[in-house]
């Protein structure tokens, strides 16, 4: 109870901080916001061009393939590196004066998932342009989304909380998410991997499993419901994982950073 | 009657002072399995419990290291006690080196507004007081500017301006009359009397005795984190005199 009326307390407190970092992010630079939409317009391109180049294919889709799978996975990355900074970077405020400290990864998450949602945008527009029409399934989304954002949520806990007393940390995480970039199935197609027999791979990480499903919503299929389980309930249990972690061990914090 | 309005118990703060810092994951697993995670303890607080009444303004005295500072942030909420519980009645505003919680990138303006959130106040109160912040600050044009082109002067006054907007239950001032020029410190310490004198409980930190005799009518004095003397101003800095010899 006392939890509740502390967020209502700090609601304001989480909105400037969701609206510094979305304004900071892109302060002094010429194009600005527009940069949500073009850096993952220009990735999505080069990667065409490679990949498909590299495979010797034709499918014209390919593209929007690359982009589901792409934005969710940079979603992710980036908030997840940028919680497990969170704690330290703000020191100098949980020093001097009391204020709920997981609003600092949870911020950095909810203001990367806004970027996020606006940058949905290039991928409406390729859509479209490709030829890939929204059917009744593309409703679906909403689930591998809110899936997503627990999951990045929770994540993010447990990494904020590691980091305060193992910096390593953050230099470990962006090996393990280089990892889980070419176990995403981005910018190649499962059968491959399949059919050399390490499906199991793409089975186990749970982040392939929600861009499975988000692909299924824009290209019109129905939910693959192992995936749903299992991202889900991974979702659940980190999330759950995290915020024991973090209450657990917050007092400490002040001593570390 | 007056009432408590703040009630520290038995508090406690321990420290771990590493003898080797230890803050990477190989070197804490070896040291781990060789049953070498040797911590110094260091108690910053012992034992402290005092309890302060409404309208009382309570200096805390000692020499660097005694715990003053540590004593704050316990108080604050900042800092969670190693042991005994710290009780507060209302609404409580820390002036612990103010500007800490400015994000540099930030102008001014937008500053107001973060500062003012972590400080825990609504939207809609920031924007009625905010001019008030902006005047008192004395900032003028410079508001719109970002923080990082600051002077240290600066960025006191804004912060100074903005956490005493409001009128708190309890005030704790660590060294804070020292901002700005002598201009700007006789500005913000008739700002603090003026609140004194509607009743405001203050906890103070200075190492002017002679500043803390002017605000405070009540003290405590810190050796090496214990109590060793509370009671009216006079008695105790009586008492810390006699320790400066």
């Amino acid at each position: 109870m006392r939890q509740v009326k502390n967020l209502m307390k700090y609601r304001f407190l989480l909105l400037e901080l969701v609206k510094k970092d979305i304004k900071l992010k892109y302060r002094r630079s010429y194009l600005g916001i527009v940069w949500t939409l073009l850096e993952p317009l220009l990735t999505m391109i080069v990667l065409t061009v490679v990949f498909s180049g590299l495979y010797g294919k034709a499918d014209h889709t390919f593209p929007v393939y690359i982009l589901t799978g792409r934005l969710l996975y940079t979603f992710f990355a980036n908030s997840t590196k940028a919680a497990t900074k969170s704690i330290r970077s703000n020191a100098a405020m949980i020093k001097k004066v009391y204020v709920p400290k997981y609003i600092y990864p949870i911020a950095t998450t909810l203001s990367n998932y806004v970027i996020f949602l606006i940058s949905l945008v290039v991928l409406v527009i390729v859509s479209l342009v490709l030829g890939v029409y929204p059917t009744l399934y593309i409703v679906e989304a909403v689930v591998p989304l809110m899936i997503v954002l627990v999951m990045t949520v929770g994540v993010g806990l447990c990494l904020s909380t590691m980091a305060v007393f193992f910096r390593d940390m953050e230099y470990l995480w962006g090996v393990i998410l280089t990892l889980v970039m070419y176990c995403s199935a981005i910018f190649y197609e499962p059968d491959r991997v399949l059919r050399q027999g390490y499906g199991w791979i793409l089975d186990l990480n749970p982040l392939y499993a929600v861009i499975v499903n988000f692909r299924n919503a824009v290209f019109g299929h129905p939910l693959e419901l192992f995936s749903l389980y299992y991202s889900a309930g991974f979702a659940l249990a980190t999330l759950l994982l995290g915020v024991f972690l973090f209450y657990r061990k917050q007092d400490k914090f002040i001593l570390n950073i | 009657m007056s009432k408590t309005v703040l009630k520290v118990d038995q508090v406690g703060m321990k420290f771990n002072l590493n003898s080797e810092k230890v803050d990477d994951l190989k070197d804490y697993i070896i040291k781990f399995l060789k049953h070498q995670l040797m911590y110094k303890e260091f108690w910053a607080l012992k034992d402290v419990s005092f309890e302060v009444q409404q309208g009382e303004r309570v200096g805390i005295l000692g020499l660097n290291g005694a715990g003053k500072s540590t004593l704050l942030k316990v108080v604050a909420g900042v800092l969670k006690p190693t042991e005994g519980s710290v009780e507060i009645k209302g609404s409580i505003v820390p002036l612990l080196e103010l500007g800490a919680g400015f994000d540099k990138q930030y102008t001014g303006r937008e500053n107001i507004f973060l500062y003012g959130a972590m400080l825990g106040h609504s939207k809609e109160f920031i924007r009625e007081k905010y001019e008030e912040i902006i005047e008192f600050s004395e900032l003028g044009d410079f508001i719109d500017v970002p923080v990082k082109n600051y002077s240290s002067g600066m960025k006191s006054r804004l912060g100074f301006s903005i956490a005493t907007v409001v009128e708190p239950d309890i005030l704790i001032l660590d060294e804070v009359l020292s901002v700005g020029d002598a201009k700007f410190r006789k500005k913000s310490e008739k700002k603090i009397m003026s609140m004194i004198e509607k009743n405001v409980t203050v906890l103070f930190v200075s190492h002017s005795l002679e500043q803390v005799r002017r605000v405070c009518n009540k003290a405590i004095l810190l050796e090496k984190g214990h109590i060793i003397a509370q009671g009216e101003i006079e008695e105790v800095a009586a008492v810390y005199e006699s320790k400066l010899l």
